[in-house]
């Protein structure tokens, strides 16, 4: 019952957005469906820590660990993205007149979001995969500018076309079911049809898979969108897209690795580690050459989806740890680095790095959550990055993986340095013209201390059940 | 009817969906591509038919009607309704690549499409081995294609719609059993996506004064 409870909450949101259009009204909605459904997805979380899997409709609708955990990542970030919006868009160029509409998208968004881990007919997670890009799209050319347009576009060109490959790949993938002898076409069902399922068809659906939804997690080479939409979108659209969405479909991926690995004959590890190491080292070298902040957050996303990928692809219980762990740290890290240049952005009007510096003299907030939040997302020591990163290379060296993990600690360390490079650019030194000190407005520094204190946190301790939960997703990843 | 009869007419309407396909690439009017897509959609709705009446399959008959009605006639409606002075402008669409030279990577492309489908075919149950497979995958490519080499949004926005046309023509024949709900979802959401890039085809129309979308290059690495 709490799964449609949670589903219903932004549908009614959103309809309140689109019957009263106030600001007050929709920013209001939003916060409240945001915050019941984070109750509600804790509520899951335990539920699955319980009794294994919360089912709502027999082979259409249930939550296990793992689906809980994205449950959880979609609700904290939002809910921090909702109350980052109430001041962060008033100051927006558009005003308060489409503040409604802002809300009436993100709502929808959140929506399509949370009834992908929800579902478990891989069809049904298809269309609401392909409704996070429609749903969004109005997100990312909110601001209407010639450029916003532009990166609207290019992501839905992209996205949509991904997708159709992607639908291709679940109807051979449904193919490989009836060659199977049938059964019910779930992820568990998949999972026990598997063995009898021919390797061809099996190979073929999940390649489709993994670049047609790849293009949308946003894996070299198809990652050209990615920087321009999660940089041209308002910043708490921009934390909710490169920290929690992108993983929701990287999800879709993982969930078919169970299948991949119950089916006799076939290996496709060398393709999933190899796809995700050219994510990672593509998005190193061009983390070097960025000139505004939050393109350099997205090329960080494009760089962790990859780092996730690899995990996923190592194939050993510790791995499969690592991968959901890495997941888990990457969002809450991402959203608060964008809740940074978010604020950033606010002091000083520009997204260009060279345009920042002194940042921390102007705005101290500001400045130091940029800090934080580039020191913690490059992976720098007590942060939670470093200790999902260590993880998956001490999973990876067990493994024998000597060249993959060489790799991806030389990538991981150049996209270091790159990221630091950049961050102290700007958050130090003479203060570029004249220094007038710049106050947030309330909501987003409490959104930036609460995302902080998170960060910080989650590297110095993880809470029991967390980990349990963390435990028991990784589980689900083995079949 | 006789099956083989069935199977035949169904092999026809497989050529001339590739044929569909072709013309999507290469038309130069915007109105010429929609009426190749509507043409397209006909012959998937045909092909769903004939094999619903050669398999005795009423699943398949109703993924006909729903495609029959979603696509040649409302999802042009909606592209009609919102964006009618781009579809009705007599006005020649360039391309990036030359008509020939895409005509023969499109042939490149079927080719490939025919030979990356013949380890599917070989594992498929005996009756799922139809021309349709191949044609289906062949559609995608083309259709991805067409997003390569077209820089206008409606062309662009019906080389999306081409591409889930070839999927649907090769998943009529692979996954005959797919609950007819999903299928009425897809086409649900189909609705939903020609809506939504309808309405940012306006918006970018208002804003940038074209639709021409290959212009538009503001967004890239290097000196700002």
């Amino acid at each position: 019952m709490n799964l449609f409870v949670m589903l219903a909450f932004p549908l009614l949101a959103a309809l309140l957005c689109w019957r009263a259009r106030t600001p007050g009204i929709a920013s209001g909605a939003t916060l409240a469906s945001c915050i019941a459904v984070l109750v509600l997805a804790i509520d899951t979380a335990f539920a699955a820590l319980r009794g294994g899997t919360v089912v709502g409709v027999e082979i259409a609708v249930a939550a296990d660990a793992l689906s809980a955990l994205m449950l959880l990542l979609i609700a904290v970030v939002a809910t921090g993205a909702a109350f980052f919006s109430r001041g962060y868009m008033q100051r927006m160029r558009e005003g308060p007149a489409r503040l409604w509409f802002y809300y009436l998208n993100f709502n929808l968004f959140v929506f399509s979001m949370l009834a992908v881990p929800l579902l478990v007919e891989p069809t049904l997670v298809w269309i609401f995969v392909e409704l996070t890009t429609l749903c969004s799209a109005m997100l990312v050319g909110y601001e209407n500018t010639r450029e916003a347009l532009e990166a609207a576009w290019k992501y839905v060109a992209l996205s949509l076309m991904g997708a159709a490959i992607g639908l291709l790949g679940f109807l051979v993938l449904f193919a490989a079911m009836q060659a199977a002898g049938g059964g019910t076409y779930t992820w568990e069902g998949l999972v026990q049809a598997a063995p009898r399922m021919p390797p061809a068809l099996i190979e073929t659906a999940f390649l489709l898979v993994l670049v047609g939804f790849g293009t949308k997690v946003g894996l070299v080479p198809l990652h050209t969108w990615l920087p321009d939409a999660h940089s041209q979108a308002p910043s708490p659209v921009c934390a909710v897209l490169s920290g929690v969405e992108t993983t929701v479909i990287l999800y879709v991926i993982l969930r078919m690795l169970p299948v991949l690995d119950a089916v006799p004959g076939v290996d496709l590890q060398l393709w999933t580690v190899s796809f995700g190491l050219l994510s990672v080292g593509v998005a190193a070298f061009l983390l070097i050459q960025v000139r505004d902040y939050k393109r350099m957050f997205a090329y960080s996303t494009v760089e962790h989806m990859g780092i996730i990928l690899v995990a996923a692809g190592l194939g050993s219980a510790a791995a499969n740890y690592s991968t959901v762990y890495q997941a888990l740290t990457h969002t809450l890290t991402k959203s608060f680095c964008f809740y940074a240049a978010g604020a950033a952005l606010l002091a000083t009007g520009s997204r260009d790095i060279l345009a920042q510096r002194g940042l921390i003299r102007r705005s101290p907030a500001t400045g130091a959550s940029l800090l934080i939040g580039g020191l913690a997302i490059a992976g720098a020591p007590p942060f939670a990055v470093f200790l999902s990163e260590f993880s998956i290379f001490r999973a990876g060296l067990a493994e024998g993986r000597y060249i993959a993990i060489g790799l991806l600690v030389l990538f991981i360390a150049i996209g270091f340095f790159a990221v630091m490079r950049h961050v102290n650019r700007m958050v130090f030194g003479a203060a570029a013209g004249a220094a007038e000190p710049f106050r947030l407005p309330a909501s987003c520094a409490a959104v930036l201390v609460v995302a902080a204190a998170l960060v910080i946190v989650s590297g110095l301790y993880l809470p029991p059940p967390l980990h349990e939960l963390l435990q028991r997703a990784a589980a689900r990843m083995a079949g | 009817m006789d099956p083989t009869l069935l199977l035949a007419v169904n092999a026809l309407a497989g050529g001339l969906f590739l044929l569909c396909a072709f013309g999507i690439v290469t038309m130069r009017q915007v109105r010429g591509c929609l009426n190749l897509f509507i043409a397209q959609s006909l012959l998937l709705a045909a092909s769903a038919f004939l094999l619903g009446a050669a398999f005795d399959s009423w699943h398949l008959v109703g993924v006909g009607i729903v495609n029959l009605i979603a696509k040649p006639f409302v999802i042009p409606w909606i592209l009609r309704r919102m964006l009618h002075e781009e579809i009705y402008a007599r006005r020649e669409i360039d391309q990036a690549v030359n008509i020939p030279t895409s005509l023969l990577a499109a042939l490149a492309l079927v080719i490939l499409g025919y030979f990356l489908t013949l380890p599917i075919l070989e594992a498929l149950d005996p009756a799922s081995r139809l021309g349709n497979v191949a044609i289906g995958f062949a559609g995608l490519f083309l259709g991805a294609f067409t997003l390569a080499v077209r820089r206008e949004a409606v062309p662009l926005l019906i080389g999306v719609l081409a591409m889930e046309n070839g999927a649907f023509f090769a998943g009529i024949a692979m996954s005959r059993n797919l609950p007819f709900i999903v299928e009425l979802a897809i086409a649900s959401d189909g609705l939903i996506l020609v809506f939504v890039v309808g309405v940012l085809t306006r918006m970018l129309h208002r804003r940038v004064g074209s639709t021409d979308v290959g212009a538009l290059a503001a967004l890239k690495e290097g000196e700002p």
